[in-house]
């Protein structure tokens, strides 16, 4: 799995900010998975590890752990793709409660 | 298949394991330039540099000082994508570096219009770059423009229903060709397999090679988010989008063969931006479509 949820950096004064403009790393801080309306849930019993829901995921929050697909709803924003693709449709979107 | 048959079974993975994209992007729900970028990584790794002009790319990213990708970007001015990567390119060489590939990556508005003059340039002086153009057919980022890749019949806030655009698409493809680069080819989202395959291929030539893929934009095109992939794989089968190649300008390569085209008139009718089109609109969409393969066609022929 790749390294995630990196801290959110912030620069006190001016000094502290590199003198060269270059990235410190990701923003994974920033969950994205807030923006979700609708969220999907695999049903692993139906589930042929086709690989197509990883392969079209936008952010990509899809994961592959074991051999199964596993979404990382920090990051998910329910765009509804993974069930759209998935040809055993055994992905369902469900409303997000809260 | 049994339960136990199943565990043993092996996640497919059709395209390269390599993520170089990381999540908390900022890019819409069911953005089609994002899966684009995500290929287009996967296809040429780690040693690449990327030089972004003035488009959603610029904004997807992140604010400084953070970045989503794990290769270096180059943000460039909006009309400057092909001279900022041939410039980078010298700067690279002059250091010895010959091995990183050097990619420009632009949208529709800053390849077929004001970037045009610079890619021009470029090809015509078959700088060792990459152009990486991706369509969402308007100027998105500042709240959907038209631009000269804006297809016939669309909505946009400056042509409106009642206006719509009623001028073709550019084909930008066949001016690339013109200037006889050695490789071209189109892409889509919906076949990430054919769009690595290819990039992997245009990274082992040398000279300008130039991408031109098919980005469907939700909040754009008036479309359900679940619908990207749908759409873009609706634009290849109909002939609206074909897959194809062009090598020296000269050898035209169908990537994606066809039997038979479905009609456009069902991958129009599920974008908002094409709601208003009457019938005699419909079958100019579907006419200007059949113009187009018939002339793919030809020049595959010879
Ligand atoms: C010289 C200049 N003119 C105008 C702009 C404003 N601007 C920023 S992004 C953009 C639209 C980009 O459209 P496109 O290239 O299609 O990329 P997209 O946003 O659709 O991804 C415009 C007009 C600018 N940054 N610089
Ligand atoms: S697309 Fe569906 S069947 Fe295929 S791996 Fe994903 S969840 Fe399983
Ligand atoms: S809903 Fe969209 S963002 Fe969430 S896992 Fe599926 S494809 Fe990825
Ligand atoms: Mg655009």
């Amino acid at each position: 799995m790749r390294p995630r949820k990196a801290k959110k950096i912030v620069f006190k004064s001016a000094e502290e900010m590199p003198l060269m403009i270059c990235s410190v790393g990701h923003q994974t801080h920033n969950l994205t998975g807030a923006w979700r309306n609708i969220r999907p849930e695999i049903d692993l019993e139906r589930c042929i590890k086709c690989g197509i829901c990883w392969k079209f995921c936008p952010e990509p929050s899809i994961d592959v752990v074991d051999e199964w697909p596993v979404i990382d709803y920090d990051y998910c924003k329910g765009c509804g793709i993974c069930a759209e693709e998935c040809p055993t449709k055994c992905i369902a979107m469900v409303e997000e409660r809260k | 298949m049994s339960p136990e048959a199943k565990k043993e079974k092996k996640f497919a993975l059709t395209l390269p394991a390599e993520e170089l994209m990381a999540c908390g992007h900022l890019a819409c729900q069911g953005c089609g330039a994002t899966l684009a970028m995500r290929y287009m990584l996967k296809a040429l790794g780690q040693k690449t540099v990327l030089c972004i002009p003035a488009c959603c790319w610029a904004v997807i990213d992140g604010p400084y000082p953070y970045s989503s990708l794990d290769v270096p970007i180059y943000h460039c001015a909006f009309e400057t994508a092909a001279s900022t990567a041939t410039g980078v390119k010298a700067g690279l060489e002059a250091t010895g570096d010959t091995e990183t590939t050097v990619v420009a990556w632009a949208g529709d508005g800053g390849t077929f219009d004001i970037g045009i003059q610079a890619l021009s340039g470029a090809a015509e002086r078959n700088d060792d770059i990459i152009y990486v153009c991706y369509d969402n057919e308007a100027y998105m980022n500042t709240g959907i423009q038209r631009s000269s890749a804006t297809p016939y019949g669309a909505w946009t806030t400056t042509t409106p229903v009642k206006h719509f655009k009623n001028r073709p698409k550019k084909d930008i493809v066949a001016i690339l060709a013109a200037h006889r680069i050695p490789y071209i080819a189109t892409a889509s989202v919906s076949h990430p397999e054919d769009f690595v395959k290819k990039m992997k291929k245009a990274k082992d030539i040398r000279g300008t090679r130039f991408f031109h893929v098919y980005a469907p934009c939700p909040t754009g095109w008036k479309s359900r988010p679940e619908d990207t992939i749908k759409l873009a794989r609706m634009a290849v089968q109909n002939g609206y989008f074909p897959l194809y190649e062009i090598e020296d300008g000269e050898k035209t390569t169908v990537n994606l063969k066809l039997k038979e085209r479905k009609p456009v008139e069902d991958f129009l009718r599920l974008q908002g931006r094409f709601r208003h089109l009457k019938p005699a609109e419909v079958a100019a969409v579907q006419a200007e479509v059949d113009a187009r393969w018939e002339r793919l066609m030809r020049s595959c022929a010879g």
